[in-house]
């Protein structure tokens, strides 16, 4: 099973190509919302995309109160 | 439909309804590209009546109350009918809150009973004052195997043998107790009775009727007073069928149109919005010919549709938006937030109605709601049948407090005979929104008089419910507003709250005081987030007992500050 530290690198590269920011400028403990300007709906599109690189699925509830993406990462990697 | 006027209570209205129509389906449940099931209104029954007959061996009673915390999901509804059947009082809680905010609406409730998923269980089990609940039964469905349950029983095994006995109720009685704020220590629990529901039913379905075979989508919760009403009540009680969609994600929002033909969907302005991103998209990734003609076809729409929506004609002349949505949608309704007129005009236009309406669960729902005769893409439309609206004390312009009366106001607040004198002023609902009646009766809002938010996703925050995430901040005393409260505003988009952070004299804003605050909003859900930090340097005013006078510290802020002293989070 990959570490947390690989699950959260993988889960930034993602956010960082699907909302088209540099990798360089996010971090593990950033507010995703925030560093990504995104709405908890486009939120969701985003974790779509990342349940299907991981091949896991994550009920939406999961998300509740996840706003960094190492937490987001734990989350993932709990299901892998 | 059922003829409502005969039925004296929900649960008289909902058990005609499965007898009626009992091999029609009622309820599918999908969940992303899965269907997880798909009951009839006899498999309704059959499923409901034991958890009923358990419920009463339990010494379930009319008049007892009991809360269910479930997301999106069809064993919500069979819950509902069962405590409705018993003659019990129904609380629907927000899954999303937090679980010591539950216990303490528990509480505040009196509930007896809770229905709950595992997920949101276990959490609540592991709060502080968990074991001063004062629950007699906890159910908890989706329970994992080997889980532990904390005394609860699992909602699969919750059955008894044998008919329970149906408990007829009045119009009078209460029907639920919906809590629209107060975890932050003064909880607004909303006392409906069983006539406010059936009244406010009889008038959303004289505008927008269902009947057998229409498919309504449901995403928002069903705790929520929209949903409850027009995803449950409404479609029920005119044997139609209502589609669970237990998730949000825009992509199965949109397959979900395509796959169940729906009818009819409540989204909030956020979700609406998202559609609207997603659809513009789309248009703009069409070849320059092709995007010509949709525009012409879209203008001709427009031209067409002026006075009144033409739903054939716009199906037939913009087939693939109408198949995208899968060819029988006949309306969005939106609700919960302000929604820009701009988006409601696109839809219409592409001959997608948005019944764009306005409401609060103190008043049973919806108080206005547009009719489209003709469309209106600037207002929230007109009175519901059997409601009035006045607007108070109108300044040169018209504008004043909205006020609503009907026969689908809330009976009062729950154990708050202060806060419901307050509310509640000779019979009228003081709604707390600025609002003008123009000359066609349509009514306009323009900002607010309380001090509260309303997010695009529909959440309505009370500045005092999330001044506890910041408790013990390196300042003398805080207090949170609603920045539009501090500085009205003719405006109803892009509200935000303000922390207001009494210094002492000497004291410098810190970065250690600013990363504290950073890192309480981190904690809580984006859309209770602080945006603005405020410095002030005189006392708050307080009463006797040492509550913050919230109207006058706004006025001392409003009287020697601007917007433009707010540092930003």
């Amino acid at each position: 099973m990959p570490s947390l530290d690989e699950v959260t690198e993988e889960v930034l590269r993602l956010a960082a190509s699907h909302s088209k920011v540099p990798r360089a400028q996010l971090s593990p403990d950033d507010d995703f919302f925030k560093m990504l300007g995104i709405d908890s709906l486009q939120a969701l599109d985003l974790l779509t995309r990342i349940e299907n690189h991981f091949k896991i699925e994550l009920p939406d509830y999961e998300l509740q109160g996840v706003s960094d993406f190492r937490t987001l990462a734990a989350r993932i990697q709990a299901r892998l | 439909m059922l003829d409502l006027r005969k039925y004296p209570s929900l649960g008289a209205a909902l058990r005609a309804a499965l007898d009626r129509w009992p091999d029609d389906v009622c309820l599918i449940e999908a969940d992303r590209e899965r269907e997880n099931c798909r009951l009839t209104y006899r498999q309704f029954k059959e499923a409901a009546l034991p958890l009923a007959r358990a419920l009463q061996d339990s010494g379930f009673t009319a008049g007892s109350r009991a809360a269910i915390i479930m997301t999106n999901q069809w064993k919500w509804l069979i819950s509902a009918y069962a405590i409705l059947y018993c003659g019990g009082v129904l609380v629907p809680l927000d899954y999303k809150l937090t679980a010591p905010e539950h216990l303490q609406l528990l509480a505040h409730s009196k509930a007896d009973i809770l229905i709950a998923e595992y997920h949101l269980w276990r959490p609540i089990t592991q709060s502080e004052g968990f074991a001063k609940s004062g629950l007699k039964t906890a159910i908890v469905t989706e329970v994992p195997a080997n889980a532990e349950l904390h005394g609860a029983k699992r909602w699969e095994e919750f059955r008894k043998t044998g008919d329970p006995v149906f408990v007829e109720r009045a119009r009078n009685d209460w029907a639920s107790i919906v809590y629209s704020s107060g975890t932050g220590g003064r909880p607004k629990g909303c006392v409906m009775t069983h006539g406010n529901y059936l009244e406010q039913c009889g008038a959303l379905t004289s505008l927008f009727p269902f009947w057998p075979g229409v498919r309504y989508l449901s995403i928002l919760p069903t705790n929520h007073a929209i949903d409850f009403m027009i995803g449950f009540i409404g479609p029920f009680v005119c044997g139609a069928t209502v589609v669970h969609l237990r998730t949000l994600r825009p992509e199965f929002i949109r397959d979900a149109f395509t796959r169940y033909h729906i009818t009819y969907v409540t989204l909030v302005p956020m979700i609406l919005k998202s559609l609207e991103r997603a659809m513009r998209l789309r248009f703009d990734a069409l070849p320059a010919p092709r995007r010509r003609m949709l525009g012409r076809l879209i203008a001709l729409n427009r031209a067409c549709t002026r006075r009144r929506p033409h739903l054939r004609l716009s199906r037939l002349l913009l087939a693939n938006v109408h198949q995208a949505f899968g060819g029988q949608l006949r309306a969005i309704f939106v609700g919960g937030a302000f929604t820009e007129p701009a988006t409601l005009q696109f839809f219409y236009d592409l001959g997608i109605p948005v019944g764009n309406g306005y409401g609060l669960t103190e008043a049973g729902t919806v108080i206005t709601l547009n009719d489209f005769k003709p469309f209106r893409s600037d207002t929230v439309g007109k009175p519901l049948p059997g409601t009035e609206v006045r607007i108070m004390n109108p300044d040169a312009e018209g504008v004043g407090e909205v006020a609503a009366r009907s026969k689908t106001i809330m009976s009062h607040y729950l154990d708050d005979s202060e806060m419901t004198a307050a509310t509640i002023v000779d019979g009228w609902l003081m709604t707390g929104d600025l609002g003008r009646i123009d000359a066609m009766g349509h009514l306009q809002l323009f900002g607010r008089r309380k001090n509260m938010i309303v997010t695009a996703g529909g959440k309505n925050i009370y500045p005092e419910d999330i001044e506890r995430a910041f408790e013990g901040i390196s300042v003398k005393e805080f207090c949170i507003f609603a920045a539009n409260y501090v500085w009205p505003q003719r405006t109803m988009t892009g509200e935000q709250l303000v922390l207001v952070m009494r210094f002492d004299d000497a004291a410098q804003f810190a970065d250690v005081l600013r990363s504290q605050v950073a890192e309480r909003n981190r904690l809580l859900p984006d859309f209770k987030r602080v945006s603005g930090m405020l410095v002030w340097r005189r006392d708050f005013p307080r009463t006797a007992s040492l509550k913050i006078k919230r109207d006058v510290l706004a006025e001392e802020i409003r009287g020697s500050m601007d917007r433009s002293a707010m540092v930003s989070v």
